[in-house]
């Protein structure tokens, strides 16, 4: 029996050291990386074979990509949606925060916009597009109003229950320390909310890139969705790939965004789970 | 310094806000002096709580009055601070930051309000943990940062309501002791909610007996023993075991 007691000791004692040998499971980036491969040869040699107006292939589609990318078109049509996204996206997080603040913090402004709010919330969103088209025209107004009301509820709801949440004991902490209801709205029911808000916008952007398109389809003039339609009409089935492509990555990089600024702001919460 | 006058509060009906149901508070007049230690003691139930957040201003009295240097006490004021039983940290801010969080809602100027706290986190003998979070630290610990924050603001009055009931019995033993010891450095008058017999004796200059339904005084017991209170075993006292005799009688009575 060893003198000291030290864990590592013991461990050598109790002879629970082991080799661990190589297994393939342990090396996941290598089965990502061979299933993907084995998908792109498949898809390359059955795409060869089939009529070029249904179905295209990865070389092809590479090719598609490269030209889109030389005549300046992708960029262009790219940033055109983007700024759209921005502007309606920003419109509903500025929104859906405040009047969900509102709505969590009174019944009175909870009962007045409740009735509107789960109307419009059920409402297919898609269904109102053609009448917006009406009021708004084919411009970039009406993509962004679309955008808008696609993410706006999720950022509302989740903001207003998240409000709900907070704990009235925290509030009284504010309260016994002269927090004005500004200062209780701000440094405790927005922080404490803090964590709710960001799952409904972490929703919201998928939910935006959706309304994105869809506006796009329907009004055809500007936009990586207007990309789809023209080269949908004239069966550039590559072409079309690399639009879909393109609003894929840019799906996986704004809900990657999202999760980090989620991390970075909640933080605490974070910590929190891990040691409880 | 403090006074309370014909205090009485009932709490209305949950689903119907206009029907009185329990008697919280039935006319209760106490009186406390500077920089006297005053527990209020008493079973679960019996108001001791409602009586202290009252005094605080987070509640509102149905009837007489709560005198704070002659005047009525409507709402929170900066010279009354609280320290609560669940520690009331708000855990997104470390503990530098909760501290902070009393001056910080008076406007007091971010390198002041940092330089006070930092004094009160020393105090409370938590120097060097000022950038930990609140849940990476102990109960005991949680509970010294209430204590700072609500001292960094110097309040004539300290509510405590409490605050050491949800900590582990040496941690509580701890905490009374330097409890004691900040009391006597800085001159604050304290009002210190407590169902524990020895805690109050150990503690208080005074300790006001309560029974419940409805919540009244029952009896104020004069705690004469001599101060500082941490040296030697006072606990083993005669007169201590006296006076816990007493208390008991009066609380099953």
């Amino acid at each position: 029996m060893a003198a000291s007691l030290n864990n590592d000791d013991i461990i050598e004692e109790l002879k629970l050291r082991r080799e661990p040998a190589w297994s393939l499971s342990d090396h996941p980036n290598l089965i990502r990386a061979a299933s993907v491969t084995v998908f792109l040869a498949l898809w390359e040699i059955y795409g060869r074979r089939t009529d070029p107006l249904l179905l295209t292939y990865p070389t092809a589609v590479l090719r598609a990509a490269l030209q889109l990318i030389w005549s300046g078109e992708l960029l262009r049509q790219l940033l055109v949606s983007l700024a759209s996204l921005a502007a309606g996206f920003g419109a509903s997080l500025v929104l859906g925060v405040g009047l969900g603040l509102m709505m969590g913090r009174s019944r009175l402004a909870e009962a007045a916009l409740e009735p509107h709010v789960n109307g419009l919330y059920a409402t297919p969103q898609v269904a109102l597009t053609p009448l917006l088209m009406m009021w708004f025209g084919l411009g970039f107004s009406v993509k962004v109003v679309i955008i808008f009301l696609f993410a706006f509820f999720p950022i509302l709801i989740n903001t207003a229950s998240g409000v709900k949440n907070v704990s009235a004991s925290m509030v009284e902490v504010g309260r016994a320390y002269m927090a004005s209801e500004r200062q209780v709205l701000l440094k405790v029911v927005f922080p404490a909310a803090l964590p709710f808000i960001m799952a409904g916008v972490r929703l919201a952007v998928g939910r935006g890139l959706v309304g994105m398109i869809v506006a796009e389809l329907f009004t055809a003039i500007t936009g990586l969705g207007a990309m789809l339609t023209l080269y949908g009409n004239l069966f550039e089935t590559a072409k079309m790939f690399v639009v879909i492509i393109v609003l894929g990555l840019l799906g996986v990089g704004l809900i990657q965004a999202t999760q980090w600024l989620e991390r970075r702001m909640a933080r605490w919460k974070e910590t929190e789970r891990a040691t409880q | 310094m403090l006074q309370v006058r014909h205090l009485s509060k009932v709490f209305f009906e949950q689903n119907d806000p206009r029907k009185p149901g329990l008697v919280a508070l039935y006319d209760i007049s106490l009186s406390v002096r500077k920089n006297e230690f005053v527990s209020l003691l008493g079973p679960s139930g019996c108001g001791k709580t409602t009586l202290i957040r009252i005094v605080a201003g987070l509640l509102p009295a149905d009837r007489g009055e709560v005198l704070v240097n002659g005047k009525p006490v409507t709402s929170p004021g900066r010279e009354r601070c609280m320290v609560f039983q669940q520690f009331g940290l708000l855990p997104w801010r470390t503990v530098l930051g909760n501290v902070e969080f009393g001056l910080e809602i008076e406007g007091v100027a971010r390198e002041e309000r940092r330089e006070v706290s930092r004094k009160y986190l020393d105090l409370v003998g938590l120097k060097g943990f000022e950038d930990y979070y609140p849940h990476q630290i102990s109960g005991g610990m949680q509970q010294r940062v209430g204590i700072a924050r609500a001292l960094s603001k110097k309040p004539d009055i300290l509510l405590m309501d409490e605050p050491f009931g949800a900590v582990d019995a040496q941690t509580r033993e701890q905490l009374q002791e330097e409890l004691l010891k900040i009391w006597a450095k800085t001159d604050t008058t304290v009002i210190f909610v407590t169902h524990s017999i020895d805690e109050s004796i150990y503690l208080s200059d005074r300790v006001v007996v309560m029974h419940s339904r409805p919540g009244c005084i029952k009896e104020e017991v004069v705690v004469d023993l001599p101060r500082p209170r941490w040296e030697g075993d006072i606990k083993a006292d005669p007169r201590f075991a006296q006076l816990r005799a007493r208390i008991r009688e009066s609380l099953r009575a």
